[in-house]
């Protein structure tokens, strides 16, 4: 019994990193098709705006989403001041993308200093049989389900969702009826940049922030991402379903380092197989 | 108060164009002569500047102290800092650099084994001398190399003896960083973990950027030792403690370590994280000495940074307090000199940690060790000290009297 419980808390900790890591992405590369290589940087800046407005006394909690909306207006200004003109132009964005990931990474190891800030662990732990497990990774898993609920919810039920999706689906039709679809696509950019800002925040009290924290999760969201196929948010969770499972029972039996090799090696097989995705045939949903 | 980058390079800029300045290098008598040059390889930025910030300073530190004294053999002696960037390609790089264009006299740098093992084939060729302050696995045996950092059996043997024999803690689980540090380190414990009669359950080695420990922690949980021994090296790895501590806690089952400190990775836990952790020691700033009291007091002044120096900041001065002491019984900076004048074992000098005497034929450090525990203050309470312990592990398999050409690194045989 322990040892089932013990399994499925292995692969909820890794489907969650996988969800929050690349959940922000799943709206910025997998609806908004623009490949942003400082997504990463966006994470490391939540990690960062966490520490700060904790250490100035603000409960971890709200610091989680102020961190979020800092990150998210962050996002909105990079949409107006270089994405906006960049859309359809893969390699310029790439490009582009890339040069503002350095120059955050420089930026923030300026400002800060190269070495780790953190926020001590809030919260115990709690005994599952034999074993204890600490309260703040199902808090953890709790936000990646949260978050995802919330995401799937705006762009399924509401007005805004049906406009976003409209948007990206094509934007001349939505254009010619009425839609600010500039608009659109810079509330976009800020929202996907918010999740990626709430779940580096969420993480500081688990890793750490460091400059050079997007380096290590931006490839595991791209993987994510992509292996998930078209439909942005469906793919996401059943790419991060996937891996966070192998990834949970892989490296509790063997260890971290199999454990991602294990899921690089299934991403290839994966793509090879279905090289639009998992969700590459699928004709509906989000 | 951290000391920022921007900080640093004011502070230690002012330093060097003050002490340039011909008015006081004519003052100390030392202007006309040519400047005695020591390059200074460390990694200023990148996952493992932690172990070298304050190294940097107390090195700076260091050589300012010398040349206000009056020099070296009434020389100026000249710091040349190049930032490894924590990337061995660039310790490689510079300490060619370093000897060949900048001709420098000694190489002081190198935090990880690796980045000293790229360095030592440069070193050789170019008939150099290194110094590599930093505690490592042991067992170097190269007359151009002088280690003056801890070596397991230093570190580790009375580390083992006290987790073992006094605290009862028989059954380890070991985790360590995932190169050859870690690997030598890992099995030095399984060895001294046995010959104390206790049992090392399992062994994991780490990447320096893995920072998600949940899985391992549900594997010892799961094995059930009395004591988890970490060889875990860098920023990333940080994260461990605070993840053990909010899962495991060390009120359930006893934390050791032999890099933790190094460092300086209780200043950036809480209270709860790091008290109790257990380690081994050449130097904390908690050491209640005159030396180290007077270390810390002109670092702080030096640095204008009140925070916590630790053993890699002593190194630092520790480092070039050795090299000029061997200079003067040299009686030249010429590499080959001062490796003579070291090899015949007379090199001593009491330090921030206490007398430091370099074995001649290992080119290995005696030194004092401490088993110390960590307190709520980011600091350290001294357990047990032990005076002037010998390098005795590679003591036993180097002797540079009867092969000064042995350029070998040995390793512990687990048996």
């Amino acid at each position: 019994m322990d040892q089932v419980a013990i399994f499925a808390y292995q692969i909820g900790v890794s489907f969650g990193l996988f969800i929050l890591v690349s959940l922000g992405l799943a709206v910025i590369f997998g609806m908004m098709r623009v490949i942003n290589l400082a997504q990463g940087e966006f994470l490391m800046l939540g990690a960062y705006f966490c520490t700060i407005i904790t250490q100035a006394g603000v409960s971890l909690w709200i610091a989680i989403f102020l961190s979020g909306l800092a990150v998210g207006l962050f996002g909105i200004i990079v949409e107006r001041a270089i994405i906006q003109f960049l859309y359809g132009r893969i390699v310029d964005t790439l490009l582009a993308t890339w040069g503002l990931s350095l120059f955050l990474v420089g930026g923030v190891t300026w400002v800060f200093g190269p070495q780790t800030e953190s926020i001590a662990s809030p919260l115990g732990s709690i005994p599952v049989g034999d074993y204890s497990v600490s309260q703040y990774s199902l808090v953890m898993i709790a936000f990646a389900v949260a978050l995802l609920v919330a995401t799937y919810c705006l762009w399924r039920f509401t007005r805004f969702g049906l406009v976003v999706r409209g948007t990206m689906q094509n934007a001349n039709v939505s254009a010619s009826l009425g839609i600010n679809t500039s608009l659109i696509y810079m509330l976009t950019f800020g929202f996907g940049s918010m999740l990626t800002g709430i779940a580096g925040a969420v993480l500081v009290p688990v890793i750490g922030a460091y400059p050079t924290l997007g380096v290590a999760y931006i490839a595991k969201a791209f993987i994510t991402v992509i292996s998930g196929g078209q439909m942005a948010l469906l793919g996401t969770i059943s790419a991060a379903g996937l891996f966070g499972t192998i990834d949970g029972i892989v490296a509790y039996i063997g260890s971290s380092v199999i454990g991602e090799i294990t899921v690089l090696f299934v991403a290839i097989i994966l793509l090879r197989l279905l090289p639009l995705g998992i969700t590459g045939k699928f004709k509906r949903g989000v | 108060m951290k000391l920022s980058r921007r900080q640093f390079f004011k502070a230690a800029s002012g330093a060097v164009a003050f002490a340039s300045l011909p008015h006081v290098l004519k003052r100390a008598g030392i202007a006309a002569e040519e400047p005695i040059r020591v390059g200074n390889i460390l990694d200023q930025s990148g996952i493992l500047n932690i172990y070298s910030l304050k190294q940097i300073s107390a090195g700076a530190m260091a050589v300012d102290e010398l040349n206000a004294a009056g020099g070296l053999l009434g020389r100026p002696v000249e710091l040349l800092f190049y930032d490894s960037q924590s990337d061995g390609q660039f310790n490689t790089k510079y300490a060619t650099q370093a000897l060949l264009r900048d001709k420098v006299h000694v190489i002081h740098g190198g935090i990880t084994s690796s980045s000293r093992e790229v360095m030592r084939p440069a070193v050789r060729k170019f008939k150099g001398l290194l110094f590599y302050n930093s505690l490592y696995e042991g067992g170097v045996c190269d007359r151009r190399h002088v280690s003056t950092g801890m070596v397991p059996a230093q570190q580790l043997e009375p580390l083992v003896d006290h987790v073992v024999n006094n605290e009862g803690a028989k059954k380890g689980y070991i985790l360590a960083a995932d190169y050859n540090y870690g690997h030598i380190t890992s099995k030095w414990m399984q060895k001294l973990i046995r010959d104390n009669g206790g049992e090392d359950l399992a062994v994991e080695f780490f990447p320096l950027d893995v920072s998600n420990f949940a899985p391992a922690l549900s594997r010892i949980q799961a094995a059930k030792p009395d004591v988890v021994w970490s060889a875990l090296v860098g920023g990333a790895h940080i994260a461990f403690y605070r993840q053990f501590e909010s899962t495991i806690g060390k009120k359930n089952m006893m934390l050791a370590s032999s890099t933790y400190g190094v460092g300086l990775e209780q200043t950036q836990l809480s209270a709860d994280e790091g008290d109790g952790l257990i380690l081994g020691t050449s130097f904390v700033d908690d050491l209640n000495t005159p030396a180290a009291k007077d270390f810390v007091s002109r670092f702080q002044a030096y640095t204008g940074d009140d925070g916590y120096v630790g053993e890699y900041g002593e190194y630092g001065e520790r480092g070039i307090k050795i090299w000029a002491e061997a200079v003067r019984q040299a009686g030249s900076p010429e590499p080959d000199a001062v490796i003579d004048a070291l090899s015949k074992g007379g090199v001593s000098v009491n330090g921030a940690g206490g007398t430091y005497t370099v074995d001649g034929k290992t080119n290995h450090t005696t030194m004092d060790i401490h088993i110390v525990r960590g307190n709520r203050n980011q600091g350290f309470d001294v357990i047990s000290s032990f005076s002037q312990r010998p390098p005795k592990d590679t003591q036993q398999v180097c002797d540079l009297h009867a092969n000064p050409d042995d350029t070998t690194q040995y390793e512990v045989e687990v048996k």
